[in-house]
């Protein structure tokens, strides 16, 4: 870890590198921008935007359980529900006529409110309002290494499926027809999100997570013509807004993640201004 | 190159789909011999897309699907290859015909660099359809017809032993269409393929199927273009005005 963080010393000569909570914090939004860039472009392929907000959400219910549970560190219980949720919700949507919207919001305002039941019981909410916002300055070094497998899982996620999202998300029964089996990609990339998103969640919020996770992928959509162009721009976009973020909300005393998703948010609007030229 | 052994044929046995309480599909029955352009017709909600969907496996149904090879020893499960009726994906996908190819065929994620030999059999399959020219193509940006074009190229890659196709019911003009109809039908002769195609546009069927098959929940009719037109109950449900449309019973012009 020294080594690592002489590097950075050696490469960004600034005032605000000289904490350690600083050196860190840019270590994760180094690995962790390319993981949202990454998922993004697959989320936003296949139209999951909204999902994955709601699984965002459904992190309450899954502090709560934590929490009545007795649980230290609720991340166990914020992944298994999840889980869970990420995946009944998929069932659901699978087998039933009303629109998608629907289900999600049904699901996702349950969630949503069956947590803020639980932790509000005894009038103590408070103790949970920094899983809203989220401080990406209290990244430790263990989170790091985390935050490390957790790429490694994306990154073979992304080298094995990526094909079969692909087509799953153009039309389903061609992907059958292809001999893919849509269900169970459909499970491994549902679960992947929900892993991602809750193990996030910590450090930047509830609240914004799904803008990390949607607006790379959805500015880098507005000036691509092929899949690698999206993914290149879309892991560009996530680790500039990341680092610039980063740097700002020091300077400007400002949360972290809620900095890097305007930065993301200016990317967006500067490439659909963009978007006739290019494409 | 022309082919056809019309001796292998897909079997469809016993097919039936039931969802929720409604029986949308029982005792079908059918052979779809190779070589031959098969039709399915029927009114709405016949159950024609969802019997194309339960072949594909995409909806749970009973009964069989088997495939016999030219000597009839039982091969198993067809392969299938399906153009669907649309595809609903969001126009602005910045996804290039040769990246939904590419995603199709091999297991290589299409955000590496393209190799020039997958470049090299992805041009060749589109030219089938003459439509290489639409390699580097958004799909957003093609036309009906030209997306027709590429799903067909697509499912023709590798050759399957049957072949599904959904026509759209929108989106391709009535020449683009024939087009269509015109191509599927060379192509039928020249790769020996087993065709299974759902039709709304009754002249075009008249003029290009080689079998019809009336559905409305089980199999109606089947028979000649000619028979099963002829047929009362075809008559009742489509009425004889379409036959006025500009063509004929032997499906020339007027």
């Amino acid at each position: 870890m020294e080594q690592i963080y002489n590097i950075i010393d050696i490469l960004l000569p600034f005032q605000w590198t000289t904490h350690i909570f600083m050196k860190n914090a840019l270590i994760a939004i180094l690995i962790v921008t390319p993981i949202f860039g990454i998922l993004g472009t697959m989320i936003v392929n296949n139209r999951m935007a909204f999902f994955s907000d709601a699984l965002g959400h459904s992190a309450l219910t899954g502090i709560a359980i934590g929490v009545v549970l007795g649980f230290n560190n609720p991340i166990w219980s914020m992944i298994g529900f999840a889980v869970i949720f990420s995946l009944a919700l998929i069932t659901v949507r699978n087998s039933n006529t009303t629109s998608t919207d629907t289900i999600i919001g049904v699901f996702s305002s349950t969630a949503i409110a069956l947590g803020i039941v639980i932790l509000s019981r005894g009038g103590d909410f408070n103790k949970f309002s920094s899983y809203l916002i989220g401080d990406l300055l209290s990244i430790t070094i263990n989170d790091i290494i985390m935050l490390i497998s957790v790429l490694a899982i994306v990154l073979l996620f992304w080298a094995t499926m990526f094909n079969k999202i692909m087509i799953i998300s153009i039309n389903k029964p061609l992907a059958k027809s292809r001999g893919i089996n849509t269900r169970i990609v459909e499970i491994i990339f549902t679960a992947i999100i929900a892993i991602i998103v809750m193990i996030s969640i910590q450090w930047v919020g509830l609240l914004i997570i799904n803008s990390l996770l949607v607006l790379p992928a959805a500015a880098a959509r507005n000036v691509s013509k092929n899949m690698r162009e999206y993914h290149i721009f879309s892991v560009s976009i996530a680790m500039i807004s990341g680092f610039c973020g980063l740097i700002l909300s020091y300077y400007w005393n400002t949360a972290t993640g809620a900095t890097i998703v305007l930065i993301s948010a200016a990317a967006f609007l500067i490439t659909y201004a963009m978007r006739n030229r290019v494409i | 190159m022309n082919k056809a052994c019309g001796l292998c044929c897909t079997k469809i046995q016993n097919f039936g789909v039931i969802r929720g309480k409604t029986e949308i599909l029982k005792d079908v029955n059918l052979h779809i011999h190779c070589g031959e352009l098969t039709a399915i017709i029927g009114p709405n909600g016949a159950g024609k897309s969802t019997f194309l969907k339960a072949l594909l496996g995409e909806i749970p149904h009973s009964g069989e699907l088997k495939f016999l090879d030219t000597k009839g020893a039982h091969t198993g499960h067809p392969l299938l290859g399906y153009v669907p009726q649309h595809l609903d994906f969001d126009a602005g996908t910045p996804t290039s015909v040769m990246d939904f190819f590419q995603a199709a065929k091999s297991n290589i994620p299409v955000w590496m660099l393209h190799s020039k030999k997958a470049r090299a059999g992805i041009f060749e399959s589109l030219q089938r359809v003459s439509a290489e020219h639409l390699i580097d193509k958004r799909l957003g940006s093609l036309s009906g017809g030209e997306l027709q074009r590429v799903l067909l190229a697509m499912a023709l890659d590798p050759l399957p032993d049957l072949l599904l196709l959904d026509e759209p019911v929108s989106g391709i003009d009535q020449s683009g269409l024939e087009m269509f109809y015109n191509l599927v039908s060379e192509l039928r002769l020249k790769f020996d393929l087993s065709i299974l195609l759902v039709s709304h546009d009754l002249p075009l069927v008249y003029k290009y199927a080689d079998r019809v098959v009336f559905l409305n929940k089980t199999v109606q009719c089947v028979g000649k273009p000619k028979e099963v037109f002829e047929n009362q109950i075809v008559m009742d449900t489509f009425g004889t005005s379409w036959l006025a449309n500009g063509r004929d019973f032997n499906g020339t012009d007027i």
